[in-house]
């Protein structure tokens, strides 16, 4: 086994857990955004290893980074619209 | 390396789905569609991979010569590259509208919005 | 409890699927005749290194015309839907804290830098992994970090909008000038090609590139703008 393939299976087995805790756990809403975010993030190391640089990029910008801000955006108006 | 790349992307496929149809708040939701987009765009690009080539890029590594016989598949490249930013782009009309619901009824919780229902 | 059934049903349905086509999925042991054909006539033919780029630019250019139309259909909807009279757009009565102190040098510190590294991957989109898309986001994080820093300013629609729109015409008078001078819509043989790995080579696709990338920072800004401007007194 290389050391890619450990580091695959690694990331896989993160990935999905960290999918699990996004969706389905009892915790508040900022935790399951931030994980969200996180799956994004190790997706793109992923791309990195499956050999697809432009992709990794793209995914770590716009995926990763672009998509977690507006779900805190969203996230701020609603909550404060909650303690009015 | 690709097989474990695809089972990983299935598997966040159906974590996703599962998450759409069993949460109430719409936040959540929307948050589950995003992570199955993720789960998709993986399984396409990990059925370009081949065994023991490289990135599709020339430069002295890869002369232009040797191209053919180095570098791996392009094309789901340039296809996933199109669709990780359309689907940036519909998460963030999914969270306009979810901001518009908020207003008009108060809560985010989609039992709540029953206009459609007979 | 019904419902939870027919849920466990229908992942259990779609399960079985994606096993089935991952137990017999066989990968390739050559590239097939579309791939084989791009890696082979690119370097003569476009002058680029990144093969990427010339596939979503030159081969595939319809494509991305339909993809940059999806993203201004987006930004435009979410303006409209997220849109405020007229009557609620002064300044917030409301004392906001202004962004710590640490916020805003850091922002003044790494606006240009950001905005340069961006320009620079959408500039190289032909020579390293990069290009537009890639660059326009990073511009749009670079709009972000203006935004979290000085959280009472107004940005005003009517710059982002007619940068975004003189991009997106431009854009497509450089297709409509591949039509008229070279091969097809959005050839890149219009300029000349150089030599390979130059900044300036690969024709036109440079130019599209940079037009590309302009344009989707523009309306990633414009997304988050319309989203900041939510704000209820």
């Amino acid at each position: 086994m290389t050391l890619t393939l450990i580091m695959a299976v690694l990331l896989g087995v993160a990935m999905v857990l960290l999918a699990l805790m996004a969706t389905r756990g009892k915790r508040s809403l900022g935790i399951s955004i931030l994980s969200a975010g996180l799956v994004s993030l190790l997706a793109s190391v992923m791309y990195l290893l499956l050999a697809a640089p432009d992709v990794a990029m793209t995914e770590a910008a716009i995926g990763s980074g672009l998509t977690t801000f507006l779900f805190f955006f969203v996230l701020g108006r609603v909550r404060r619209g909650e303690h009015d | 390396m690709a097989l474990i790349a695809m089972v990983t992307g299935f598997i966040l496929i159906l974590i996703g789905l599962w998450g759409a149809l069993s949460n109430r708040n719409i936040l959540r939701m929307i948050v589950a569609f995003a992570v199955a987009d993720t789960g998709v765009n993986l399984v396409l690009v990990s059925i370009g991979y081949m065994h023991g080539r490289t990135a599709p890029i020339l430069n002295e590594a890869v002369p232009a010569a040797q191209a053919a016989s180095r570098i791996i598949d392009p094309v789901p490249q340039a296809l996933v590259l199109t669709a990780i930013v359309i689907g940036v782009g519909v998460t963030a009309l999914m969270l306009a509208y979810a901001y518009k619901l908020y207003q008009t009824k108060g809560s985010l919780d989609i039992a709540k919005h029953t206009e459609l229902k007979w | 409890m019904i419902k939870r059934l027919t849920l466990i049903l229908l992942l259990a349905g779609l399960g079985s699927i994606f096993a089935s086509l991952t137990l017999n999925y066989v990968g390739d042991q050559d590239l097939n005749l579309t791939a084989s054909y791009y890696a082979e006539h690119t370097a003569k033919d476009i002058g680029a290194a990144n093969i990427v780029t010339a596939i979503i630019v030159t081969y595939r250019g319809l494509d991305t015309l339909g993809e940059v139309t999806v993203l201004f259909l987006t930004a435009a909807i979410v303006g409209l839907v997220l849109a405020q009279e007229k009557s609620t757009r002064e300044l917030p009565q409301r004392k906001l804290p202004p962004a710590g102190e640490l916020l805003i040098t850091g922002t003044r510190l790494l606006l240009p830098l950001i905005l340069l590294f961006g320009a620079y991957v959408f500039i190289h989109g032909h020579l390293t992994p990069g290009g537009g898309f890639q660059g326009g986001a990073i511009v749009a994080s670079a709009i972000l970090l203006l935004l979290l820093s000085h959280p009472l300013q107004r940005f005003s629609h009517g710059l982002i909008a007619v940068l975004e729109s003189v991009s997106g015409v431009a854009f497509v008078v450089i297709g409509v000038l591949g039509i008229l001078l070279a091969g097809g819509f959005l050839d890149n043989r219009i300029l000349p090609i150089g030599t390979f790995g130059d900044l300036f080579s690969a024709g036109a696709i440079p130019i599209i590139y940079s037009l590309i990338g302009l344009k989707v920072g523009a309306e990633f800004s414009s997304m988050l703008v319309s989203l900041s401007e939510t704000e209820e007194l």
